[in-house]
């Protein structure tokens, strides 16, 4: 039974009031609330455990070396990786795709070639591809969208080629909801030998990751949105790809040996990860991770599933109404448009009701032109949202109908 | 609630569904873009000076109630008015919206915009409030830039 009541003790945020009202926290997508573990496992870190790792042979170095990579093991197990050596940290997933982008591509891409992505993704998984390509004459070629915020895959077959040397796709719309058939995909592109990056941005939070059964190549995600702090996320790689790519950033850390002549690498992962790391925010998502993992990804799915199914139907309802994305397999994310009412009043009108959503295109300006609109208002679920605060979320709505007239 | 309709006054209401001068100016002697990239305001300005006068002002574009109905009554407001004036009017305007004191004559002079007074609660619609105004700034400066709020 997923006691939802109890959850939501977990997240101390959960019990403020705003403009006098009870907050209703639906702006999960954009990021997440921290429950008391995450909180602790920080601050009993800097109260008990803190120094630099990797280097020192006194006490606290080993103690606080031991606990990241004990983070590290934590995020090999909870998407399955076969190696902890496959688990880079970095900043967040725009930082992962940034790595790719520039470790692995850059060295193989020339000009002529094609970096497959589709329509739907987040800028994050647009931009550095954008950059790179145009810096090597290489072009940039799109997986369309269909009305329903499904991807078009029956374009997939025709845009698979020789020319094109990495297909980079989101697991999960963040502004849409829709859920990728991703392993059809990988399956496509790796008939091709063409390797895929995941944006696991959105994914990671809701539905169950395994790595080793999607056989992606590459899968990114960040801490803040499952539950950790933010400034840390992680980069898994197949340990090939990791072993034949060259360090991201230079610097301490991220060597064996150094001359003015000549530099030895580390091993991987700490060939990627140049100075000193983001030591307890590697800490705080290991101790996200457990949590999430306490609860039960599948159960998670499951809760969320049911929410999102109660907040489409009640939304429907309303008049002049109209819902952007309705695919079928969706992530707890509602994402509508109201008659005559641009989003950005209705955010200020539900925020005056203590709900938090997010108005605006959501970093993804391709879908709105897909769709002719400048901006939705995005309701995104988690597992500490309840029915009631969906009701209240549809009388603020048609509180804003009233309002606006 | 009462914040609320502070904000979203009757008037602003009205001009948000009927915004006036909301066309194309064929004849004009200074135009701009303005766009707000985080919420997708754009609004486009034209005006017709002649000899320091602004004989007609007219915008189109989308974007939320505060914005559109700002743009409208900044367009009636200033028709007429001389571009000597206009970067005062700014001023006035940008404190009004922004919560600083305005003494009794600067109310005075801002007129019907004094309805944008409820703004001021609310700090992260000042930018939709103030889009027409920079944009406004950009044409008479002739500037080819768009004006961005953020």
């Amino acid at each position: 039974m997923f006691d939802v009541q109890k959850i939501r003790r977990d997240f101390p945020i959960l019990s403020t009031l705003v403009h006098g009202k009870p907050l209703v926290y639906a702006d999960n997508a954009a990021s997440t609330q921290k429950p008391q573990q995450v909180i602790d496992a920080i601050s009993d870190l800097y109260t008990t455990s803190y120094s630099n790792i990797h280097r020192g042979v006194h006490f606290l170095s080993q103690k606080s070396t031991t606990m990241y990579e004990g983070a590290r093991a934590t995020v090999q197990n909870f998407i399955n990786a076969e190696k902890v050596e496959e688990i880079v940290f970095v900043r967040g997933a725009t930082e992962g795709v940034n790595l790719v982008a520039y470790s692995f591509l850059e060295p193989i891409l020339n000009s002529g070639d094609e970096i497959l992505i589709s329509e739907m993704e987040h800028h994050s998984n647009i931009i550095p591809w954008q950059i790179l390509a145009q810096r090597k004459g290489a072009s940039l070629k799109i997986i369309p969208l269909l009305d329903n915020g499904d991807l078009d895959l029956s374009k997939l077959p025709d845009l698979l080629n020789e020319r094109v040397k990495l297909l980079a796709v989101t697991h999960m719309s963040n502004s849409l909801g829709t859920i990728n058939d991703v392993s059809a995909i990988i399956e496509q592109a790796h008939s091709q030998h063409i390797p895929v990056l995941l944006d696991g941005a959105q994914s990671i939070a809701h539905i169950p990751i395994d790595v080793q059964a999607l056989d992606c190549d590459f899968f990114v995600f960040s801490g803040h949105k499952i539950y950790g702090p933010t400034g840390i996320g992680a980069l898994y790689a197949k340990e090939k790809h990791l072993l034949a790519m060259d360090p991201y950033q230079g610097g301490g850390d991220m060597i064996l040996s150094v001359s003015f002549e000549k530099t030895d690498y580390n091993d991987i992962p700490y060939k990627f990860e140049a100075g000193t790391p983001n030591i307890s925010g590697a800490i705080g998502l290991g101790a996200a991770l457990d949590y999430v993992s306490a609860l039960g990804i599948s159960a998670i799915d499951n809760y969320e599933r049911d929410l999102l199914d109660y907040a489409t139907t009640a939304l429907s309802k309303i008049e002049g109404l109209r819902l952007i994305g309705t695919a079928e397999d969706k992530g707890s994310i509602v994402s509508f448009v109201l008659d005559g009412v641009h989003p950005h009043d209705v955010g200020t009108i539900l925020d005056m009701e203590g709900i938090a959503v997010r108005t605006g295109h959501h970093c993804t300006q391709p879908v709105m032109e897909c769709y002719n609109i400048p901006a939705t208002t995005r309701i995104s679920l988690t597992f500490y949202n309840t029915k009631s605060e969906i009701d209240v979320i549809v009388a603020a709505v048609k509180k804003v109908k009233e309002l606006m007239g | 609630m009462s914040e609320l309709r502070e904000l979203y006054q009757e008037v602003i209401l009205d001009h948000n569904k009927n915004p006036r001068n909301f066309k194309k100016l064929e004849v004009h002697s200074h135009h701009a873009n303005g766009h707000n990239p985080l919420c997708g305001d754009k609004l486009e300005l034209f005006l017709d000076v002649t000899d320091g006068v602004i004989n007609d002002i007219a915008f189109v574009g989308s974007g939320c109630a505060i914005s559109t109905s700002s743009a409208s009554l900044m367009t009636q407001f200033l028709k007429g008015k001389t571009v000597a004036d206009t970067r005062h009017y700014f001023e006035n305007f940008h404190d009004l919206v922004t919560g600083k004191e305005l003494d009794e004559e600067q109310m005075l002079n801002l007129g019907k915009l004094a309805v944008f007074a409820g703004v001021q609660e609310f700090p992260a619609r000042v930018k939709c409030a103030s889009l027409s105004w920079h944009t406004l700034m950009n044409a008479l400066d002739s500037s080819a830039t768009v004006a961005e709020t953020e």
